[in-house]
């Protein structure tokens, strides 16, 4: 069989950390880089005879999800334990939510890129996500053949959001991370920061002949940091199962690391007992009863989601679904492409939204530098779109206008121009003057283009433009040179 | 229902549980007394009675999103049997 023969379905399950100040059931800060054990309490780190309570920052948080994937938020959900032992996890259980999770169902839209400079949009269907918290870290550098265990992080409040099997291929896949990490910071309950372990996915990844109802059997692979690892593990383990299966073998149930070194999944040994948790309720925690006053409170303080933006930048602004969903990425560059327009008028919103995306954020991406943190201002840009809309100076010259504001060289696109000399030439006299120069010093250009070579047209347009230091119009260029030879 | 000998043993090692030889024979018995038990329970019809998680009737309290902690690692590390540069240290945790 060939490759095409095959269809994959993956799940992801992806743990966000909440960004509470203080932990899930203790009065611990949360706060990243403290000293070792430093945040680690009594209830963190087990002792005898502590007891959890509840923080409703975290569980408003879990409630502002659920509202934004147009989920159920249950009135009702129970806290359990999950049974397992490692050194990290002091209580010999974790304190999760299995059988009545706090949000229930939902969905998410996204926008696939197809390969080929385009993108589909995608429905990926919620089951649950639910309460729970954080393990501490094990450091496996030698201690005189001990482990070391830094509990800082035990106890810090994990929202773990659960897919349907719904996604086919792993460029899926990572636009759903994607658009699950935009969304959870946009809603501002995670920082999103996927090196300090913020935004960690578990990918469950099966195949099955195409056409065949039921799913392969699958492996989960854990703890992916990043989405360049999500999608080279989903890939990877792909492929081996496809092989395994086509030579014969079957794919055993497993628990699976990604090697980034080697680009490699490889099996746990020491989970094979991991299915087995026994989760009980938590006689330690009673039901957690949510209100729909509520409900009704944190839906009204939400922010408009991004697919309501990005669906008002299609409609208003007549944007492409790509480049609406490219700006409502992160709630900074939606608000810094909203600033830009609100400045350069709605007229202007395409040429904002190709500045936007196109040199401010090749600029910012180059000097490793956040949206928030750009040197040239929505109002500056916006400016510089509109001395482009009023043909005040072409594209070519906005480029080094902009570069200008980003070196600081002056307070607007205005004073810039200005101080610069870089307003365009449309005095038709000037401009035919240049012509007749550049004419008369390319008699050689010339005799080709009546010879009936185009491309020397082209030249000529080019020595006009440099004679003119860029500034001018091209269009006009263009007229006036096609009526001086023709 | 009753549990096999090997279930026993899986149980016990789930639990961290050494069982001497002999052992898990009384152990399976033992257990196997407490599912008769539950076997009894289950034969009420309990058709319409809401799964009970917790036995009082009451909702879980919620505190407010403060840190209240401050650091007591040099007490809590006091009594720990081994630790350096601040860490707990166990036995050889290899993944």
């Amino acid at each position: 069989m060939s490759r095409t023969d095959w269809e994959v379905v993956i799940g992801l399950e992806i743990h966000t950390q909440l960004n509470t100040q203080s932990k899930i059931f203790s009065g611990a800060s949360t706060a990243f880089g403290a000293e070792p054990n430093a945040q680690a309490c009594a209830v963190d780190i087990a002792l005898p005879g502590v007891l959890p309570v509840l923080n409703k920052g975290a569980v408003e948080r879990a409630i502002r999800f659920g509202l934004a994937i147009g989920a159920t938020v249950a009135p009702k959900s129970i806290f359990a334990r999950k049974n397992y032992f490692y050194p990290d996890l002091p209580k010999g259980y974790q304190i999760s939510q299995y059988e009545l999770p706090v949000v229930q169902g939902g969905q998410i839209t996204l926008q696939v890129p197809d390969g080929k400079g385009g993108a589909y949009e995608k429905v990926v269907n919620l089951t649950r996500a639910h309460l729970e918290e954080d393990a501490g870290k094990s450091l496996h550098e030698d201690f005189h053949g001990m482990t070391g265990i830094d509990l800082n992080r035990a106890g810090t409040p994990l929202l773990e959001i659960v897919s349907e099997p719904d996604m086919r291929s792993s460029a899926e896949a990572v636009a759903y991370a994607k658009a699950l990490h935009a969304l959870v910071r946009w809603i501002d309950i995670c920082d999103g920061n996927m090196q300090e372990g913020s935004f960690r996915c578990d990918a469950n990844v099966s195949v099955r002949p195409r056409g065949q109802a039921e799913f392969g059997t699958r492996r989960e692979i854990k703890n992916l940091n990043s989405f360049r690892f999500l999608q080279q593990a989903i890939d990877y383990e792909i492929q081996w199962q496809i092989d395994l299966i086509e030579d014969g073998g079957k794919v055993q149930q497993a628990t699976v690391l990604f090697d980034a070194d080697t680009g490699e999944t490889r099996a746990m040994r020491s989970k094979e007992d991991a299915h087995d948790y026994r989760y009980f309720p938590d006689p330690d925690l009673l039901p957690l009863v949510i209100s729909s006053e509520w409900i009704e409170r944190v839906k009204g303080e939400l922010p408009e989601l991004p697919e309501a933006l990005s669906a008002r930048f299609q409609g208003e602004y007549g944007l492409s679904a790509y480049d609406a969903t490219t700006l409502t990425a992160s709630r900074e560059v939606a608000q810094f492409y909203l600033d830009t327009v609100a400045a350069a008028g709605a007229a202007n919103a395409k040429t904002c939204a190709n500045w936007v995306m196109g040199e401010l954020a090749g600029r910012l991406n180059k000097a490793e530098l956040d949206i928030a943190a750009s040197p040239v201002s929505a109002a500056q840009l916006a400016g510089l779109v509109q001395r482009i809309a009023d043909n005040t100076i072409s594209n070519a010259i906005a480029k080094k206008v902009f570069e200008a504001l980003w070196n600081k060289e002056g307070e607007s696109a205005d004073a810039i121009i200005e101080a610069q000399g870089l307003k365009q030439v449309t005095d038709t006299g000037a401009i035919e003057a240049i012509i007749d120069e550049v004419l008369a010093a390319n008699q050689k250009s010339v005799e080709e283009f009546r010879a009936g070579k185009e491309k020397a047209f082209n030249a000529l347009v080019g020595q006009c433009m440099k004679a003119s230091k860029g500034k001018a119009n091209p269009a006009q260029v263009n007229e006036l040179l096609k009526k001086k030879l023709g | 229902m009753s549990l096999s000998l090997d279930e026993v043993r899986h149980i016990a090692k789930l639990a961290r549980l050494e069982l001497a030889a002999g052992d898990a024979e009384a152990t399976q018995a033992k257990l196997n007394g407490i599912f008769g038990l539950i076997e009894e329970m289950q034969a009420v019809d309990t058709d319409g009675v809401e799964p009970m998680s917790h036995p009082q009737e009451l909702a879980q309290r919620l505190r407010n999103d403060a840190v209240s902690e401050t650091d007591r690692r040099a007490a809590f590390q006091a009594v720990a049997p081994q630790t350096e540069a601040g860490l707990y240290l166990v036995p050889k945790v290899i993944e």
